[in-house]
């Protein structure tokens, strides 16, 4: 009986101890929040001083392995990686509260820029303004795709590969989204023709995560 | 219903959302402007130049507007939640095997054909915008070179004096009020 209780107790406090976490968590990745423009690798230290130094939830090394993973996954890295630690901290629970924490944030930031443009969106000086911006966008892109090419064209067969897929994509014919899958079937596929053919393939991306600002952060993350 | 519509419409991108942001910008512009009409292709290269200003993931930017101009807040809500929601199913329900085969040739070949074909997507994103924004035009008025100019400035600032992003995108904006109005 007395130990029933103590068990009962015992099973309390463990819950209660799991709903702090939780909170922890969520305020946590709530208070790193968009610091960052554009993606989030400049978000990577904020996390790992939170999660590591002053929580002291993991080591340098889980942090590493989460990295890698976060890369992989569909998504955002810094959304990705903020959901893995909170799985792994605290389950399903943790995962959405780490996820909520970072999307909180960018959703009122996001929210608040949309209401003042869609406002001034007829202003003149805005509209005019809007103009050259989409100028700079272009720019912004190509900058992006330069970034991201760095990585991923790396010898022959990969430019061959890129440029198939931006003709197939000038044609409309076929969906993005068919289009990326079919690189990831393509890369099997090239790797094992490459190997028969007795070349070798540089399967590890060189990384050049060098940035100028550690607040932004562009085409890279693959 | 449109709210449930742009779910699932940014439920689809986010599952092949590699390489940080403006890879999916072609799939948002198919399935937003070219399917379902929901926007103009003015109108998309707003919502991408407002989700470039403000910080946070660019894809969930995106997603954040383009939603609220097509569905309100409620359509915002559910684009954000759509987009992020294969992130999170891949983390909850195959993350176990993901740590354990990222290390593996089949994989890490995957990756291979992957990163080019998102690299194909961002080059032409920037082709598409290029002609749409009037950047590349036959139309050779003051206004084309003027664009010409501020697209070359703007790579420059980025690539050559690495300025911020965000500061060349307000930077032009400010050069925009002043020449186009």
């Amino acid at each position: 009986m007395n130990s029933n209780r103590s068990i009962a107790i015992g099973r309390q406090e463990h819950q209660q101890r799991k709903i702090t976490l939780i909170l922890q968590i969520f305020w946590t990745f709530l208070k790193i929040g968009p610091i960052t423009f554009g993606g989030g690798y400049a978000m990577i230290p904020a996390i790992e001083r939170e999660v590591v130094k002053k929580h002291k939830w993991m080591n340098h090394e889980d942090m590493t392995d989460i990295l890698a993973v976060a890369q992989s996954v569909p998504g955002a890295i810094a959304i990705n990686s903020a959901t893995l630690i909170g799985y792994g901290l605290a389950g399903f629970w943790g995962a959405i509260a780490a996820m909520a924490g970072i999307l909180v944030p960018t959703f009122v930031f996001m929210m608040m820029l949309s209401l003042f443009f869609v406002a001034f969106r007829d202003n003149a000086k805005v509209h005019a303004a809007f103009e050259a911006v989409r100028a700079t966008i272009v720019a912004l892109i190509a900058y992006a795709a330069i970034k991201i090419g760095k990585t991923a064209l790396i010898d022959k067969t990969t430019t061959v590969i890129m440029l198939i897929a931006v003709l197939l994509l000038l044609t409309g014919l076929i969906h993005p989204f068919l289009i990326i899958i079919g690189g990831g079937v393509l890369g099997i596929v090239a790797v094992r023709i490459r190997k028969a053919l007795g070349f070798s393939t540089l399967l590890n991306p060189p990384q050049s995560r060098k940035y100028k600002y550690d607040d932004y952060f562009i085409g890279d993350g693959i | 219903m449109p709210v449930i519509e742009l779910f699932f419409t940014f439920f689809m991108v986010g599952f092949v959302s590699f390489g940080g942001g403006y890879a999916i910008i072609p799939m948002i512009e198919k399935e937003v402007v070219q399917k379902h009409g929901w926007l103009t292709m003015e109108q998309f290269a707003e919502a991408i130049a407002v989700a470039g200003v403000s910080p946070g993931p660019i894809a969930a930017n995106s997603a954040i507007f383009v939603g609220y101009q097509v569905g309100g807040i409620s359509g915002a809500i559910s684009s954000l939640i759509g987009i992020v929601m294969p992130s999170l199913l891949i983390i909850l329900l195959v993350v176990r095997i993901f740590y354990k085969f990222r290390h593996s040739r089949t994989v890490k070949s995957a990756f291979y054909g992957l990163r080019p074909v998102i690299t194909a997507l961002v080059v032409y994103a920037a082709l598409r915008f290029a002609f749409n924004q009037g950047v590349i035009s036959l139309d050779l008025s003051w206004q084309t070179f003027a664009l010409i100019g501020i697209f070359l400035f703007s790579f420059l600032a980025l690539w050559k004096w690495e300025w911020h992003p965000a500061f060349v995108i307000v930077f032009s904006g400010l050069v925009g009020a002043a020449l186009f109005s």
